[in-house]
């Protein structure tokens, strides 16, 4: 499809140029990471310790803060109105937006976890863990807040909703990516039982995400 | 190819803005829709677009493609331009152009509009008129055979109206239908009026 091709390049586009916002996430998630030994204190093994969970709710949070530009942006320009008059069924159209999404959110924060797992004194293969359970993951993240942005997207203060609209259902993703992560390391179960129940969260919400997304975008033409 | 409502009924908000409203428009000819502030003009059109939800009653459009909904035979050119501003002229109706199934050459559409000289400027400097003019070529490089006008000439200058007057006429005379809502007279002869809500 030629015109999902060009929906995909334009988000990617946008993003990247001056005031696209692609980078905020990763300033976020920096310094919420980095907050965290100021708080906790310079406890290694505890840092250690907690590492993987600080990681997954930093990504959590720097993922929720770009959301509400998902679909928001294109419904106060008129773009939304355009793109549901396309060839393109409306469930393509939204599930290329929140691949390009993903794409230029959640992917610099996955490739920034390493060098912030240094922050809380991450082995390597603690690191490697955490760093794979997010690269898997965080397109659960974005597929399901999807769902939330189109929810809200008629809403003037949607952006406040969105969280909390969207945490409850993030909630098994950080369960099955932190456990994943701490079963690298400490076990006792072996990494593969957790990460491949995550894999099966992502893989869940890229088919459902679009669907529902498209649907209440169709109920709330109002 | 035929255009026709039938016992269209509007209700936004829970407040019923329009009922029983029936009208048809066959190719070649131009609906003008006029009415006070709040008639429901543009909710007409949006209806029409498939952008707003029936009420009531139904819409057809008899002698077009089969397959595709109202909506993606229809332009619908609205009250907000559909541009992003990081991104250029060109680049901004490449894209609408590609995404809405289009074969024309962008560059031709600006010509039309007059926009060929400013194709690489970002469209946040564009001004209000020039942007009504990008959301014009649109309708140029993509070939649809309705076309929804909500106050087309709004911000364009009389130039720019007299651009406007001969694509309408052009679009006409190639078997196309123009719904405009409106309130001013567009200069197109033997174009129908829709007067929407109580008499003035």
């Amino acid at each position: 499809m030629n015109g999902l091709g060009a929906l995909f390049l334009r988000d990617i586009r946008i993003a990247i140029r001056i005031g696209g916002g692609a980078m905020i996430g990763v300033l976020f998630f920096m310094s919420v990471v980095t907050l965290m030994p100021f708080a906790i204190g310079p406890d290694l093994a505890l840092l250690t310790r907690i590492g993987p969970a600080i990681l997954w709710l930093g990504a959590l949070l720097a993922s929720l803060l770009a959301l509400d530009r998902l679909l928001a942006a294109d419904q106060e320009d008129g773009s939304l109105d355009l793109l549901t008059m396309g060839p393109a069924p409306l469930e393509l159209s939204v599930g290329v937006k929140a691949l390009a999404h993903w794409l230029t959110t959640a992917l610099p924060l996955v490739i920034a976890s390493p060098v912030l797992a240094l922050f809380l004194n991450l082995d390597l293969l603690a690191t490697a863990a955490v760093t794979a359970t997010l690269l898997v993951g965080t397109p659960a993240l974005t597929f399901i807040g999807l769902i939330g942005a189109a929810l809200t997207v008629t809403l003037r203060r949607g952006g406040l909703l969105l969280p909390v609209l969207i945490l409850p259902l993030a909630i098994p993703v950080l369960i099955f990516g932190v456990a994943a992560s701490n079963a690298a390391v400490v076990g006792p179960v072996t990494f593969g039982t957790p990460f491949t129940i995550l894999c099966a969260l992502t893989l869940m919400s890229l088919v459902v995400g679009p669907f529902a997304a498209a649907a209440a975008l169709r109920a709330g033409q109002e | 190819m035929t255009l026709s409502a039938d016992a269209l009924r509007c209700q936004r908000g829970g407040r019923q803005i329009f009922e029983c409203l029936s009208f048809s428009v066959t190719a070649g000819q131009a609906l003008l829709v006029t009415g006070r502030n709040g008639a429901g003009k543009s909710s007409l059109l949006r209806m029409i677009a498939g952008l707003l939800r029936i009420a009531g009653g139904k819409i057809t459009l008899s002698g077009g493609d089969d397959e595709r909904s109202i909506g993606e035979q229809a332009h619908y050119l609205g009250h907000l331009d559909a541009l992003k501003p990081a991104l250029s002229v060109e680049e901004n109706l490449s894209f609408w152009t590609t995404y809405l199934g289009g074969t024309t050459k962008p560059a031709e559409a600006l010509t039309t509009v007059g926009l060929d000289s400013l194709s690489h400027l970002p469209a946040a400097y564009l001004s209000a008129g020039q942007k009504r003019r990008l959301s014009i070529a649109r309708l140029v490089a993509v070939k649809r055979p309705l076309w929804l006008l909500d106050e087309p000439t709004s911000a364009l200058d009389t130039k720019a109206q007299a651009m406007l007057l001969r694509l309408m006429q052009m679009h006409l005379a190639g078997g196309g239908i123009i719904v405009a809502a409106t309130h001013l007279p567009l200069g197109l002869e033997s174009a129908g009026e829709l007067r929407l809500g109580p008499a003035a």
